[in-house]
This record gives C-alpha cells, structure tokens and sequence, in this order.
C-alpha cells in the first residue's frame, strides 16, 4: 500500500490544533467551566411529579419561602424536576424543601435524590482532580521516556494534553456541567487517548529501525498509514459503545458519555497529528531508536 | 506444528472460563426485596412466637410474603416479599406490630442458589447509586479538637508550675501556650517541668524586653495522634448508632485525614438518620446517696452492664461534672498491674471535681451513661389515617460507682477493675459519653429506590447495545477471526464480573459505564492483533505464519498501551471516591481481563480454528472487501 502523506499537511493540522487549542483555553478563562455541585458544594433535589409539573408555580413556591438562588429545571422528562441550591443552605434544607413542595400541591412528589456537598469538600475535590491530572501525565511521560524515549514522551504528553484541553474547552463552550463522573472521563481520555499514541509510536519506532534509509517523514507517513486501519477501528468501536451509553445511560452518566465522545475523537485526530507532529519537529531520527550496544546476553530483549 | 495449543493449555483455558462463569453466575440471580427483624439490644433474641407475629401482620396488611427464617441462632430473622414496592409499607406494618423492641430493617435478600454459595460465589453489592439509600460524609472538626487538647495543656501546667512554685503566667494564642516569667531562672525551671509532663509539646524559648517567654508549640504529629483519636472515637459511636437505624448492610469508614462515611442502603429518612448519627450521648458523675437522705434527694438507676443486669444504686439528685467536661479517658494499669482507667476533664471540670470530693472521701461516686433513645407512638391524624410518632426520651444508666480514695481533682483513675476488658469498656462508654471533637455533615445523598432500579435498567441497556453494536461490527469486519474475537469478548465480560464479584467489588453507575467502555477498548488489542496478521498476510507470508507473526508482534504493543493506561486507573482510583473509585476499579480489572483474554483465549479460539493443519486462505476480512487469498502449508 502506499503511504498516504499525513505529513505534508502537518501545517494545516498545527494551524487546526493551535486554534481549537486558544478557543479553549480563551472559553476556559472567560466562562470557565460549569462546575457541578460535586464541586461547588451547595444543594440539589431531584423530584418526580405524578403528573407534568409547573415549573413556574414551583419558583414561586421556592421565592416565597425564602430559598434565595434556587435553580429550577426540568431534567429529562417534564415530569422529573431539578432543584439546584447555591452553596450556604445547611445539610437539612434539601428534605426540608421537599417537604414544602409536597403541601404545596397535590400531585404526588416522589424523591429522587437529595445531594448536599459542603464547600469544603467541593475545594478539594478540584486541587485532588487537577493533581490526579498532572500526576497521570507525569507518570506517563516517565514511562514513554523509559520505555521509548524522551521525544517519544514528549510527543505522548502534547497530545494527552491537547485532548484535555480540547475536552475541557467543549464542556467549557458548550456549559456543560462539569461533575465528578466527568473528571473520571477526562483521567479515562487520558488512558485511552494514551494507548492510541503508543500504538503509533511503537510503530514509529519499529519501521525507524527497520527501513534504511528513509527520510523521518516519510517513516513516520509509512508508520501512520499502516496503523490507520487499527486506529480507525478501534475508535470506531469505542465510539460505538459510548454513543449506546450517551443514548441508553440515562442522565446520570450523560457528561461521561459526552466527556468520553469528545476525548476519543480528538484523541483519534491527536494520536495521528499531535503526537508525530511534535516527534518529526524534534527532529526524531534513527539514532534515538537505535537498540543500545550489547554488553551482556541479559540486555537482549529489553528492547524489541 | 505451529499455532496449536497443547492439551493442557486449552484445559487449562476452559477451566479458567468455566471458574468465570461459575462466580459470574450469582450475579444472574435477582435479590428479593426482604425485611430483616433484629434485637433493640443483644440479649432480645428472635424465637418462632416473635416471627409468627411479624407473619400475621403482614398477612392482615394483605403483603405476601415467603422463605421466612430465624438466622443466627435467632439473633435476626428474614421475611422476602414478592413485591418492591410494598417493602416500606411492610416495614412499617412489622414495626407496629413488634414494636420498639425489635428493629426492623429494609434488605435485598440475595437468592444464589447453594451449590454457587458452597463454592464462595456471591453477587456484586450494588452501590448506592444503582440500590437506593444515604451516603454522608462527616468531618471531624481538627481545630476545635486541638483547642481543646491545648486547654489541657494549659491545666496542667498550671497545676505543675503552682505545685512547683514557680511563679509565672500560662495562657493560650492561637496554636500554642504561651508561658511568660518574671526571671531567666524560673523559665529554665518551668521548662524542665513541661518537658517532663508533656514530652510532646515543642518549647521555644524568647526573650523580651521585660519578660522571658516560652512558647509551647503543639508539633503536627501531635495534631495527628489527636485527629486519628477524634476520628476512632466517632467511628466507634457511629458504628453503634448506626446499628440502631435497623440497616441490614451498613457502611462506616475513615476516609482521609478526618472524614468518616457512612454509607446506608435502603434508608429514605435522613432526617431520622441524622439525629440518630449526630445525637450525642452524655455523662453525669453524681455521688451515691446516704442511706438517710431524703426521697426527694436521691433517684435510683440501674446498671448498664449485663453481668449486673437488675442491680441498683440511689444516686444523689445534684450533678458534680457532665460529659462537657471530660476531655479523655484511657484504660491502662497502674503500678501494680491492676487495670484502670484515667480520666481527663477540663479546668472547671477538675475545679468542680475536687470541690465535691475534698469533703466527702471514701463516699462513693456514680457515673451515669446518658443516651437518647425514641419511643414509637401510633397516632391517628384527623384523616383517620395513622402515622407513626417518635418520641425522643434519655435512658440513664450507671456504668460503674467506685469508692473516692482522695480528694479529685482534673486528673484522676477509676481503679479496682475485674479485668483489663472492663477498663478498656469503661474507657469506651466514657469517651462516648464525653465531648468528642465536634463533626458536621459535610457531604450528604439520598438516591430513591425508584432511581436506583431505573440506573438499573439504563446500565443494563445500555451495556447489551453496545456490547450488539460491536459484535455486529466485528464479525462483519473480520469474519471468522471476529467470531473469534467476540467470543474472547464474551468470555473477558464474563471474566471481568467474576473477579469484580470475587473482589467483593461494588458496583456502581460510573461501574457500569467502565463495563461498558472495557468493552469498547477490549475490541482493540484484538483489532491491533488482526493488522498485524493481515500485513503479513499482504507481505506474503502463508497463513499459518502470518497468525504466529502477527500475534508475537502484537504483544509488545498491547502491552505497552495497556500497562500506560494501567497506570491512569490506579492514579484514579488513588484520589477517586465512591463512584470514581468503582469506575477505576472496573477500569483496572477490565484492562486485565481484556488483554488476557484477547492474547490467549483469542489465540486458542484461532487455533482452534485454523491451527494444525493445511490453511489456504484465512477468514481475516480485508481490504476493499476481498479475501487476502495465500497459498501456504503448515508445517
């Protein structure tokens, strides 16, 4: 087969990726994202109405009774209502509301959830996360760099960087509520778009070694064509599976799912561009792959 | 001959799958909605009689029921009910009838049939996410509980200092006591004091201008020992109080430095979970009364313990000290080895102490255990409906009444203890009863039973889909090896259940979609598999070399990517809680299962298939739709 020239339009990949990279990091710093009560702290009551529920009448129900910031919104069905305190109501309000919504009407009100997060937790659930971000990035690029080498680690981390950052700047953008099963999708799109990257360079640096003679771009051309099939598929099921959770999950694990979708495209894109981009303007060459002098038959194997 | 497993290899591949299946099954078996009838107390036992009540009124209610049993040498016993949805009202219908004696708990009885429970399978627990119930997270309050340790300090140096003679003013500043003398001399001797009576405090000495100081700086690792104490303490009263909440399987846990979650499946009420997880029991010390004191002066109490169940004592009407003022009790031994218990209290504490003991030696001094209890009261509302009315009321009970030896004062031990297992009770009912560091709630969430049946089927669902939508693709795409690969597939789900259920994992909504996204993932190191064979095949190797080839070449790479993403989960399950910690759990083992099952069960199946014998083409699918076509021979 021959080798389709992804190289050639690295200027056009660079250009895509350094602006979706500005709008998202100029969205993050102006809205910044739409925390979720896992880390805002505050209140959140999910009901369930008998009947479609009047969602204005239950506002004013709330004002009246002094609950002050009190979001009202239906969540999935008209029937099912949302309840969203900001932080400062204390740990009883949430039953004691429900409480007041049910005299308030006659329609039968089934609880479905109460939350309560206090603003201590929510704090240090951010610090945790983005420390458990950088923590996994770190870990991995020490990994590259032994396993690999460091260009290759260098190239990982861009691009585990440049999906989550795309992630992050699609839920900011959008104003999609960011919550705790998110932060678990954003540390799973780091594993996932991780193991896409790995593929290829592993392939980088088998056919490094393997073809005399050959120019780093066009290894790396050689490289990306015959990994495509795999990559494509791979995502492809991925995909598949996540759009059954996005469709079929329900609307407690609807931002993973979303989370999930995003960070697999971009990680499909970035495994491809990002990755061999940043290791072809390093300047990757045969010598950083070469399989180290032996000095001992224990040595062999500990490189393919 | 190449691509072919020994026998041994497969035996041992199908044993490991039917072991699958076999801990996966139990997770097949839907549990029953049940009650679970217990003892208010440990000596209320359960006998035929008790369940048969439970049994009538359920049948009056019209709630059927079946498979009721005494378990536990009639500590508790089990009803099922065919119907969720009437499990609440049972509950209260048994709990009328029984009355507050007994505690009647919600459950979800598990129905795995004996021969799977005779070789140690169970079901995965549900989370609560997925069961319905009420997670809290409480916080012990660090700084108050320092305060009051520092406050303690300040006590004793001042007693040692006075008893010392040396003359000199103790006080408190934020985090430290600071201690203030008149001469160089008196703070080198007050120095050698405190470094004798609290070896843990850092001294720092500074001068000024016109007075010498010294600072006692309570070091970080002291704040440790006290937090992990507040923090045990809680857990242990939580753990009993929980226990009263009649919650067939409770969850109390540390988590981090000074945080405690209670995880309670099936409760509804957290308003009545609350009182009863944040009630505070009490102390009184109170002077056993003269055999002549009048009626109106003295009460009479029981003793707690069980050894001296029916005794009693009359106590004095006055109360010396209450809980407020015990800061710590501790069982140890004295110079003779005899267990005893020290008790700390608090300067007025100590102060009101040595006033009532100075004049009334060898007398004897009751201490009462004070605990808030409800009472359940049936009323009928104006709608002739009846509702259930909890009516809160103190029981007090005497714990011990020893003899006062000498005057008391902030310090002082209860000796004359049978055996070091009554000292270290003792010690756990006074702490108990005394003012533990203060907690809050600080996080708080209650799913209703509906929404967790309804997580339920949405995992489900979703699940199966994806799991069809891949199938469909891979057997499309490549043929027979995709028949292979989704059998693999099958047999990693199965496998991926089994040990989560083995682990004793919970399984949670963020779990399911891990399942789901194993699935998603799992596909790939088959899919890298496949590539490389199919390269082969189109770099001209005959088939059976192009399998051998490709799978060798294929490891390396699926170990690569898998262990990198290995690594990623075990991050996540480090700092994740509740559900994110389910979901890195499914995450890890799924990683696991799935490149086992795609190295070797996908090799077998192809073995199988293709191995030991002439091959002239192989199923593989391929590019633009046409068979890769290779003559070859197998060796």
């Amino acid at each position: 087969m021959n080798p389709i020239p992804f190289m050639k339009w690295r200027w056009v990949a660079i250009a895509l990726s350094g602006l979706a990279i500005v709008t998202a990091v100029a969205s993050l710093s102006l809205q910044q994202l739409n925390w979720g009560l896992d880390f805002t702290g505050g209140t959140l009551i999910e009901v369930a109405y008998s009947d479609s529920a009047d969602l204005s009448s239950i506002r004013s129900v709330l004002a009246e009774e002094g609950y002050d910031g009190a979001v009202v919104v239906s969540f999935g069905t008209d029937r099912d209502v949302l309840v969203r305190l900001p932080d400062g109501y204390s740990d009883e309000q949430g039953a004691l509301m429900v409480d007041k919504l049910r005299s308030s009407t006659d329609m039968a009100i089934e609880l479905r959830r109460i939350e309560f997060v206090g603003p201590q937790v929510g704090d240090e659930l951010r610090d945790d996360g983005g420390i458990a971000m950088l923590t996994a990035l770190g870990l991995v690029m020490l990994y590259v760099a032994f396993r690999f080498q460091i260009k290759f680690a260098l190239g990982a981390v861009l691009a585990l960087a440049h999906d989550v950052l795309l992630t992050l700047g699609f839920f900011s953008i959008l104003q999609l509520e960011f919550d705790l099963t998110v932060l678990a999708a954003i540390l799973a799109i780091i594993g996932y778009s991780l193991n896409d990257t790995i593929v290829v360079s592993d392939r980088i640096r088998e056919n490094l070694r393997k073809i005399r003679r050959a120019e780093a771009i066009d290894v790396i051309n050689i490289s990306l064509t015959e990994t495509l099939g795999r990559t494509l598929v791979t995502s492809l099921t991925t995909l598949l599976v996540l759009a059954a959770l996005a469709l079929f999950g329900g609307e407690m694990i609807f931002g993973f799912a979303v989370a999930l979708l995003v960070g697999v495209t971009v990680g499909t894109y970035s495994s491809m561009y990002v990755a061999s981009t940043t290791l072809l303007q390093l300047g990757v060459s045969k010598e950083d792959v070469m399989v180290p002098e032996r000095e001992g038959a224990d040595q062999e194997g500990m490189l393919p | 001959m190449i691509n072919h497993y020994p026998l041994w290899k497969n035996v041992l591949i199908l044993i490991v799958v039917a072991g699958g299946f076999f801990y996966a099954a139990p997770n097949l078996y839907a549990p029953d909605p049940a009650l679970q009838i217990a003892g208010a107390s440990s000596s209320q036992t359960i006998d035929k009689p008790i369940l048969g009540r439970a049994e009538q009124a359920l049948t009056d209610a019209g709630i059927p029921f079946f498979g009721e049993v005494i378990q536990e040498q009639g500590k508790s016993a089990l009803l099922r009910l065919t119907d969720r949805d009437q499990q609440l009202r049972a509950q209260a219908v048994v709990a009328r009838e029984l009355g507050d004696a007994f505690i009647v708990a919600l459950n979800l009885a598990p129905t795995t049939p004996d021969w799977l429970l005779q070789g140690g399978a169970t079901p995965m627990k549900l989370g609560l996410d997925l069961s319905g119930g009420v997670h809290f997270k409480l916080e012990v309050d660090v700084a108050a509980a320092t305060e009051r340790r520092l406050e303690q300090y300040e006590i004793g140096i001042k007693k040692r200092l006075r008893e010392e003679r040396v003359r000199g003013r103790v006080s408190l500043d934020g985090q430290r006591a600071v201690m203030q003398f008149r001469a160089e001399a008196d703070r080198e001797a007050a120095r050698k004091l405190v470094a004798e009576l609290y070896p843990e405090l850092f001294l720092d000495r500074v001068d000024e201008a016109d007075a010498w100081l010294l600072y006692g700086n309570v070091t970080e690792q002291t704040i440790t020992e006290l937090v992990d104490y507040a923090v045990t303490q809680n857990l242990t009263t939580i753990r009993n109080r929980v226990n009263e909440l009649g919650v067939s399987e409770p969850l109390v846990q540390r988590q981090g430095r000074n945080r405690i979650v209670v995880e309670l499946p099936g409760i509804q009420d957290t308003a009545e979970a609350k009182r009863i997880l944040g009630k505070v029991a009490n102390l009184e010390f109170r002077l056993v009364a003269e055999a002549n004191a009048p009626i109106s002066e003295r009460q009479r109490f029981e003793y707690r313990s069980a050894d001296r169940e029916g005794m009693t004592e009359w106590l004095e009407r006055d109360v010396i000290i209450s809980g407020e003022s015990v800061s710590n009790a501790q069982a140890g031994f004295d110079q003779n080895s005899q267990p005893n218990v020290s008790i700390s209290l608090d300067g007025e504490g100590g102060m009101l102490m040595s006033r009532a003991t100075r004049a009334n030696v060898k007398r004897r001094m009751g201490v009462l255990f004070i605990e808030r209890k409800y009472r359940t009261r049936y009323e009928v509302t104006e709608s002739g409906e009846e509702v259930a009315k909890r009516i809160p009321y103190d029981e007090k009970k005497l714990l011990t009444a020893p003899v006062i030896q000498s005057a008391l004062g902030a310090q002082f031990q209860i000796t004359g203890l049978d055996n070091p297992g009554e000292s270290s009770e003792l010690a756990l009912m006074l702490r108990a009863g005394a003012l533990a560091a203060p907690i809050t709630f600080v996080e708080e969430r209650t799913v209703g039973p509906s929404l967790g049946a309804e997580n339920i089927r949405l995992g489900t669902k979703s699940v199966q889909v994806g799991l069809a939508l891949v199938v469909i693709f891979m057997m499309l795409y490549y043929r027979v090896f995709g028949v292979a690969a989704v059998l693999a597939l099958s047999g990693n789900l199965v496998l991926l259940v089994a040990i989560m259920s083995l682990l004793g994992a919970t399984l949670t909504l963020p779990g399911i979609a891990g399942i789901v996204l194993t699935v998603g993932m799992a596909v790939d190191a088959n899919v890298l598999i496949f590539a490389r064979i199919r390269e082969e095949i189109r770099g001209g190797a005959p088939p059976q070399t192009a399998i051998g080839q490709g799978f060798d070449r294929a490891v390396v790479t699926i170990l690569d990517a898998n262990i990198t993403t290995l690594i990623v989960a075990i991050i996540l399950y480090a700092i994740g809680t509740g559900p994110v910690k389910g979901f890195a759990v499914t995450l890890s083992v799924g990683i696991i299962t799935s490149m086992l099952s795609s190295i070797i069960g996908t090799r077998a199946l192809v073995n199988l298939f293709y191995g030991g014998r002439r091959v002239q083409a192989l199923s593989i699918g391929g590019v633009g739709g046409t068979k890769v076509v290779q003559q070859g021979a197998a060796e």
